[in-house]
């Protein structure tokens, strides 16, 4: 097991690129630690699967090198790097049955047939399908098929890193649940470094100790789920992370103030010039709607089981904020934000405050 | 809801049945009644019962037309599926090479029977035949008119040139339907060559294999034109497969009772062995799925 390290790469599948927009990856330097468990994520098309194929060595990156530990392994062959990997698409050998398929990644690699029966005991309870070892693959339904993909890339105890790409679509909520905690035993256990890739937010942050955001091919943040949460490296991290995600307002932003439609915030730190765009970014979770502050107009409250959403319009740009339990809006409902939780963001990019 | 009878539609099959009837149904009733009856021509037939079936069936002759048939139709699926699935293997699976290769497999298959004997039948005269000549020259004794084996040979070779190309293609387009992932799959899981082959590409490609080994079973159980237009039957009659046989006796001796005996027996055969092999195969697959 090593720390893998992808330093200055960047991929396009355009053997030409010309242009940005050609690169599924733009150059990045990222490491991902030894043992981690990260969890991936981003909007569909971002390169999270291309990402996962460059490092198990599927598809060789246009620029740049891999590293496992010290050792370059950019032109290293799949068997040589020892990684499983769980396909976004299920994929089961159909004509096998549940335990030759379980068993296929360890007997390609001769090991011997006790430890095999043992080991595909083992993942078969992991994932509860004991009592179908012995049937044919094909026929099964669906999450049963994802069942096995994720088991047999479970199944190699050796392995320098595991990839999941969103291994559990088709399963019901129950048992996603299940084998999440079993993915977390599993990591307890042998430590293997794991990358997880999701559209979940939940999922990603009740899986990982560090959660990678990645947006438009590149990595945008790597972070807690906290970090993530307070300080958003990127609008699209706040927009992404949350339900409702980040309030994003333009604002002219001045020293320790920033100016919207001709009403003034206070800042909770001083900021230097910002060369375009700019924006103030707050989480709805810290939004009060009360008589004091800032005038909005409320639209709707939408109630989501656990509190209330107010959808709100200030200085003509969309506002949420979440109602407090017991709490009601105003006649004339005003927002307050507390300036230690506004973010500002030039060219959706986070500033950091000065002196920070 | 409820659902509305209406059997006015048969109706609209109608016109098709008439046709079918002019076209299959009443050829076949001729033959039939020349199968059962004996005629010295005018029009006058003479009751002969399954006297002619019976004379076929024993007949040596047939006996020999129908090994060489079974011995032929053997050879030619034993060589073309093999070879099939291993080009369709290898062939690109996208850009400008594969387009180039789909048109050039095609190609055979869009000329006519008779050309195809034509060609070949020019192509291997030792005389003035590329293949014969080059032969020929390199001191090979290749006399496709003269020798039963360089006949079979040829015939075969010929076979294989024109119908290797549609088990090709079909397991082409069997082998495109397997998603990349199965193969990246494959790469993680370790698994051999040959491993692929047995669990990915085969199982995809065992529904178009099955229409292609039908396909080529009954086409070259009735092949008649090429090998006609090639050997005429011989040298004896070394190359005479049944359907050579069938019209050799039909509109070269005008034996039209056994004739027509003959090969309502044929059609029979052909529908059983084609039947048989469909419920093998599709058998098979419903076992896999247990
Ligand atoms: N084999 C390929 N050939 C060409 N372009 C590709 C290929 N695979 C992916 N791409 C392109 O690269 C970009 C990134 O794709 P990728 O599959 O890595 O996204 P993703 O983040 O995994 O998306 P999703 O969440 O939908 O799985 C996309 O624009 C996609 O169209
Ligand atoms: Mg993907």
């Amino acid at each position: 097991m090593s720390r893998i390290t992808l330093s200055k790469l960047a991929h396009s599948y355009n053997p030409n690129p010309t242009s940005d927009a050609d690169y599924a990856l733009k150059e990045m330097d990222h490491v991902w630690q030894d043992g981690g468990a990260y969890a991936l994520l981003g909007a569909s098309g971002c390169g999270k699967t291309t990402l996962l194929n460059i490092i198990s060595g599927l598809v060789r990156p246009s620029q740049g090198r891999v590293l496992f530990g010290d050792r370059d392994v950019t032109d290293a062959a799949t068997t040589e790097r020892n990684i499983a990997q769980v396909f976004q698409f299920p994929v089961v050998y159909d004509t096998m049955t549940v335990r030759d398929n379980l068993a296929f990644p360890l007997r390609n690699r001769g090991m011997d047939a006790a430890y095999i029966a043992k080991r595909v005991g083992q993942i078969a309870q992991m994932i509860g399908m004991e009592a179908d070892l012995n049937r044919k693959a094909r026929g099964l339904t669906a999450d049963a098929k994802q069942k096995i993909s994720l088991g047999r890339g479970m199944v190699r105890e050796d392995v320098n890193a595991i990839l999941f790409d969103e291994p559990l679509t088709v399963i019901d909520p129950h048992m996603k649940w299940e084998l999440r905690t079993q993915l977390k035993d599993l990591h307890r256990e042998f430590g293997h470094t794991m990358i997880y890739v999701t559209h979940d937010q939940t999922e990603a942050l009740t899986f990982a100790q560090k959660v990678v955001v990645m947006y438009d091919g590149r990595v945008v943040q790597m972070g807690t789920p906290e970090e993530l949460f307070e300080t958003p490296a990127h609008t699209f991290v706040g927009y992404f992370i949350g339900s409702p995600g980040m309030n994003l307002l333009d604002a002219e932003v001045s020293g320790s103030e920033a100016r919207l439609g001709g009403v003034s915030l206070p800042l909770g730190a001083t900021y230097g010039a910002t060369t375009g765009r700019t924006q103030i970014g707050i989480r709805p979770d810290y939004v009060t709607i009360s008589d004091e502050g800032l005038p909005v107009t409320v639209k709707r409250v939408e109630d989501v089981g656990r509190h209330r959403i107010v959808r709100a319009e200030l200085a003509g740009q969309p506002l949420n904020a979440i109602l407090a339990e017991g709490q009601t809006v105003p006649a004339d409902p005003r927002a307050a934000f507390p300036p230690a939780k506004i973010n500002v963001y030039d060219n959706d990019w986070r500033v950091s405050p000065m002196g920070a | 809801m409820e659902k509305t009878q209406n059997n006015k539609a048969w109706f609209l099959v109608l016109p098709v049945l008439v046709l079918v009837a002019f076209s299959a149904i009443l050829p076949l009733m001729t033959v039939v009644n020349y199968a059962f009856n004996d005629t010295f021509g005018q029009n006058e037939f003479f009751w002969a019962g399954i006297d002619w079936f019976e004379e076929m069936v024993t007949s040596d002759r047939l006996h020999e037309a129908l090994g060489r048939q079974v011995l032929f139709s053997l050879i030619i699926l034993a060589i073309e599926v093999p070879l099939g699935i291993f080009i369709a293997l290898n062939m690109p699976k996208s850009g400008f090479w594969a387009s180039f290769c789909l048109v050039l497999m095609a190609l055979p298959l869009l000329i006519p029977f008779n050309v195809v004997g034509t060609i070949w039948q020019i192509f291997g005269r030792v005389d003035i035949g590329l293949l014969g000549h080059t032969l020929a020259a390199m001191g090979i004794d290749y006399n496709y008119t003269n020798d039963p084996l360089d006949a079979w040979i040829t015939v075969i070779v010929m076979d294989v040139w024109h119908w290797t190309s549609l088990v090709a293609l079909l397991c082409y387009a069997g082998l495109q339907s397997i998603p990349q992932a199965y193969y990246q799959a494959a790469k993680i899981d370790q698994a051999t060559r040959w491993s692929v082959f047995r669990y990915i590409e085969l199982p995809k490609m065992k529904g178009v294999l099955l229409i292609a080994v039908l396909l080529r079973f009954m086409d070259s159980f009735m092949i008649y034109t090429e090998p006609f237009v090639v050997t005429g039957g011989g040298p004896g009659n070394s190359t005479t497969f049944l359907s050579i046989d069938l019209a050799k006796m039909a509109t070269g001796q005008f034996d039209l009772g056994p004739a027509a005996a003959f090969s309502i027996m044929y059609f029979l055969v052909i529908l059983l062995i084609s039947w048989v092999f469909y419920t093998v195969m599709t058998n098979l697959d419903r076992e896999e799925n247990r």
